[in-house]
């Protein structure tokens, strides 16, 4: 059998305890223990940010961080920021102005972009774009998530 | 006919668009964005099994052993099978269509039998309990190999000095011709002519979401349950009913969300049918997950073209004949069912496309190579023809000192002359060329552009202003695959169903990707019965429940599928306004349905709601007359069949500056005008607009399938090959025509590939208009920094 690490982590608010393959990264760990399948995989090699979620608040590529890495964590993933209501003003910007198609990277984009909203900077259109040149989408031509993204930020900013 | 019945398109029906034309969000994106989809590695199934492959690392070899027996013994090892095991369950198949006269491909298993043909093919599977235990076994096959003679480069390939398939003679698989006659005499007097050859990098479709299939075969009923992610789920029953030997009504093809597709997914690929085949093997479920390095190496990839092409005109500007002479290479095999002519075939079709000249010549060589197959991917073969014709216009344009702009105005085909028969054969209905381009001159600000462009060149910054018009096929009739053979419907079919409660469920058979198709339906739906979108719930994506149809590709969704929907909410709501005469003892001429209730159509008063029709009509239709059966769910299809395409057009322009001391192009803007016919929905047909544009951006800027001599993949992999990143992104501007075509009632022409299609055009000749005053040309896609230092002959 493969030799297994005992590691304990708290995903989106709950701790867990698992024996964790050392080499598991950990959005298969995500994914494949815990059923947590928001977060999704699409090279593996840390280039697409479809796996970004966030650790200790800073936000990762879940395929290039192991799980055994992640003990003592604290992980957030789409699905628990989504139920604590955390990305709800990018949620409804993005539902609105149609900021997705597939849905295949919009759970790593809104990951980077609430990244980004969280740092309460006023960022141009053009920092916006280098802030999330990280996450591919191949569907949309990018220009909806950037408005999506200074719709909320504008917002924040007036109101704080 | 009521007003209400009228086409869409006709006048005075403006008031009874409905939701039609507004810009609705899709329901069905809030699952998505709180990552709650159900694409296909997101199921989970008991007893699962996972297929992962052994793949050739020759580009052409002889398999001559491969010993598994250390990979049978690795933890979780279910088995491990060589393509013979497999060819025992899943019959080969040849990719050849009747209408492409000649065509031929040999053919080929879902695994490879004696010899792989590119690296990459799948020559051996590997199943286990896990992916990871079938990818550790996967390397410890052993295999000894006997390296063959490689084909790489297409030239090569088309003199044949070293043939593939030696049974087939050559390495032609497909050659086409067209000629309207007179081309020489005209080229022999004219007092301009234009050459250039221009070349074409590989690439491919690069869906974030991997090929994806779930085969669960079930021995007890000899049925299988496929959850695949796929464009065409019942051209795909069809395939697995035929080639797994299960009867068609014993498969059922489910595609859930689906991570792109572009074209990418509407292929037979070989190792999902080896998926298949494997879970009727072993009675069980199988996974198929293509990881990103797979997917560089077996998804289809497209638009290895070189091609030379002649213009003919008048000193004047007035262009009189083309002449095209197109190669292009395929891969080893011809792709399974729809083959690899058709790219080829339609830059035949499509070059010279908005032009008003008469003569015109045109060949295509398909030819067979070592390295992945090609296919049909997003805009097939538009992008090619685009930017031959638009490339050579604007040389052409340079040569007699015209604007471009003003050049294109003088040969556009006037937007008065329709219908229309184009020179390469193709039927035009109703295309509006100069309304498009004089669209694009207003938003664009062209004049000012050119004012600022020559302004800035004074102070040695270059920019440059390219256009590129297009004419795009969309709607397919069934002359596009079914006339050829193809178990491909060209039509499709919508049920509409009235729920008790007044919810109507819309089950069409055309799929989501992403494009909003779904939310499209909805508002078609909402429109045509008389209800709001809250209470339209659409299904598709699954061949158990909606009616036949060739689901999502060509540009086909809104127009057919959308077409199907209209017809069949015009009917449910027909046969609920019987069931509400009943009920009101009213003549059904006075009654209408608005806002989720029957009225009155004249005082507008509300008269029943639709959950109490509902309730009547299922619960307690003892309450009707005897001789009184409601029908509160129809379904209608739609074919279209006047035109072989609903050919439309639209035109772009792109604003780049390019620096000659880096080669580094930066697109500053671009512009995209667009005729869909009735646009349903503008904000998602924009974003589809943005969407087709950046990957045509891809193609001209960064996006190239790299092979070495020997056939290797250099750059197979998301670091080494570039996509678009939002960073190099433009702002990019989209307008409308809207000429609806009248073959239908909803008048939609298809918009999803005019992006794509015209893109690369746009930015090729903005480029060499920032390169002109320079001396500098360049033709060979991409356009990466290297090549355009070398145009400056800087390296």
């Amino acid at each position: 059998m493969e030799q297994t690490l005992t590691t304990t982590m708290t995903v989106n608010g709950t701790q867990v305890t698992r024996n964790v393959p050392p080499r598991q990264h950990l959005v298969d760990f995500l994914r494949e223990e815990l059923g947590l399948t928001g977060s999704h995989l699409g090279c593996e090699h840390g280039v697409c940010g479809a796996c970004t979620i966030r650790v200790n608040g800073e936000i990762v590529r879940g395929c290039l961080m192991l799980a055994v890495q992640a003990n003592g964590c604290r992980v957030d993933t789409i699905e628990g920021l989504s139920d604590s209501k955390e990305l709800e003003k990018l949620q409804g910007a993005f539902h609105r102005r149609n900021a997705l198609q597939c849905g295949f990277c919009t759970p790593g984009m809104l990951m980077a972009a609430q990244d980004l909203i969280r740092s309460g900077k006023k960022a141009t259109r053009e920092e916006i774009r280098a802030h999330i040149s990280g996450n591919y989408c191949r569907c949309t031509g990018y220009q909806a998530i950037v408005d999506a993204i200074e719709e909320v930020m504008q917002a924040e900013v007036n109101h704080g | 006919m009521g007003k209400a019945e009228l086409p869409l398109h006709a006048p005075g029906t403006q008031v009874d668009k409905g939701y039609i034309g507004q810009s609705v969000p899709r329901p069905n994106a809030q699952r998505l964005l709180q990552g709650r989809g159900t694409f296909t590695d997101d199921l989970r199934f008991p007893r699962l099994a996972h297929v992962a492959f052994f793949r050739s690392p020759y580009a052409h070899a002889r398999i001559k052993r491969l010993d598994f027996s250390k990979a049978l013994k690795q933890p979780g090892v279910i088995g491990v099978f060589d393509g013979r095991a497999v060819a025992e369950y899943c019959k080969p198949w040849v990719a050849v269509l009747a209408h492409l006269k000649g065509i031929k491909s040999p053919p080929q298993h879902a695994i490879a039998i004696e010899r792989a043909c590119w690296q990459g093919e799948a020559c051996a599977a590997v199943v286990a309990e896990s992916r990871s235990q079938a990818e550790d076994a996967v390397q410890l096959i052993e295999a000894d190999w006997e390296e063959l003679p490689v084909v790489v480069d297409m030239e090569e390939a088309l003199q044949g000095k070293t043939v593939i398939h030696r049974d087939l003679g050559d390495n032609v698989c497909f050659k086409r011709e067209h000629d309207t006659g007179g081309v020489d005499e005209i080229f022999a007097k004219a007092e301009v002519v234009v050459e250039d050859t221009f070349h074409f990098g590989r690439h491919t479709g690069v869906c974030l979401e991997g090929r994806a299939i779930l085969a669960d075969y079930n021995a007890a009923e000899h049925s299988l349950t496929v959850y695949h992610a796929t464009q065409a789920p019942h051209m795909m029953q069809d395939i697995f009913s035929r080639h797994l030997g299960i009867p068609e009504a014993n498969v059922r093809v489910i595609a859930k969300d689906i991570g792109g597709s572009y074209g990418i997914k509407v292929h037979v690929y070989p190792d999902e049918m080896a998926a298949a085949a494997l879970s009727v093997m072993l009675r069980r479920p199988v996974k198929f997950l293509a990881d990103r390095l797979e997917s560089f190496l077996s998804d289809i990839h497209a638009r290895e073209h070189r091609a030379r092409v002649r213009l003919a005109c008048t000193k004047s500007g007035e262009i009189l004949a083309f002449e095209l002479d197109d190669l292009t290479a395929i891969g080893p095999y011809s792709v399974y069912p729809r083959t690899s002519g058709i790219e080829g075939n339609q830059v035949v079709n499509l070059t010279g496309g908005p032009y008003k000249h008469q003569k015109y010549r045109g060949r295509t060589n398909v030819v067979f190579t070592n390295k992945n197959v090609t296919c049909q991917y997003r805009a097939v073969g538009h992008p090619i023809a685009v930017a031959l014709t638009e490339g050579i216009v604007d040389l052409a344009a340079q040569k007699l000192g015209m604007d471009p702009a003003q050049f294109r105005k003088v040969n556009l085909i006037p937007d008065d002359a329709y219908p229309y028969t184009f020179p390469s054969g193709l039927k035009f209905e109703k295309l509006s060329h100069h309304k498009a381009l004089d669209l694009l001159l207003k938003i664009t600000e062209y004049d000012k552009l050119r004012a600022e462009q020559s302004r800035l060149r004074k102070q040695r910054i270059y920019r440059g202003i390219g256009l590129a018009a297009m004419i795009e096929v969309t709607n397919p009739s069934p002359a596009f695959y079914g006339v050829g053979g193809a178990r491909i419907s060209a039509q499709d079919g919508a049920t509409l169903r009235l729920e008790p409660t007044g919810m109507v469920t819309v089950l069409c058979s055309v799929t989501e990707q992403g494009q909003g198709t779904e939310g499209i339906f909805a508002q078609i739906a909402a429109s045509a019965v008389g209800v709001s979108m809250d209470k339209v719930k659409v299904i598709t994506g699954d061949t158990g429940v909606t009616p036949y149809g060739g689901g999502t590709w060509a540009s086909r969704g809104a127009g057919i599928g959308g077409e199907a929907v209209l017809l069949a909410g015009r009917a449910l709501r027909s046969n609920m306004l019987d069931v509400a005469s009943k009920i009101l003892n009213l003549d059904k001429a006075e009654l209408d349905i608005r806002d989720n209730a029957v009225i009155n159509k004249l005082s507008l008063e509300r008269k029943l709601e639709l959950a109490e029709l509902g309730r009547i009509g299922y619960f307690r239709p003892d309450t009707l007359p005897v001789d009184f059966q409601s029908e509160l769910t129809v379904t209608r299809h739609y074919t279209p069949r006047q035109y072989g395409f609903t050919i439309t057009n639209g035109i772009q322009a792109s604003l780049v500056e390019v620096d000659p001391q880096t080669g580094f192009v930066k697109l500053l803007k671009h512009w995209c005008v667009e005729d869909s016919g009735t646009v349903i929905n503008p904000m998602l047909v924009d974003e589809q607009i943005r969407g087709g544009v950046v990957q045509g951006i891809g193609a001209a800027l960064y996006e190239e399938c790299l092979y070495g001599p020997d056939g290797q993949l250099l750059n197979g992999n998301m670091a080494d090959y570039l996509v678009p990143m939002s960073g190099e992104m433009p702002d990019i501007v989209c307008a409308h025509i809207e000429t609806p075509t009248l073959q239908s009632q909803l008048g939609a022409k298809g918009v999803g590939e005019a992006g794509t299609a015209g893109a690369p055009a746009a930015v090729m000749n903005a480029i060499n208009d920032a390169l002109a005053p320079l001396g500098a040309r360049v033709t060979r896609m991409p356009f990466t920094p290297e090549r355009i230092l070398q145009a400056l002959k800087k390296v």
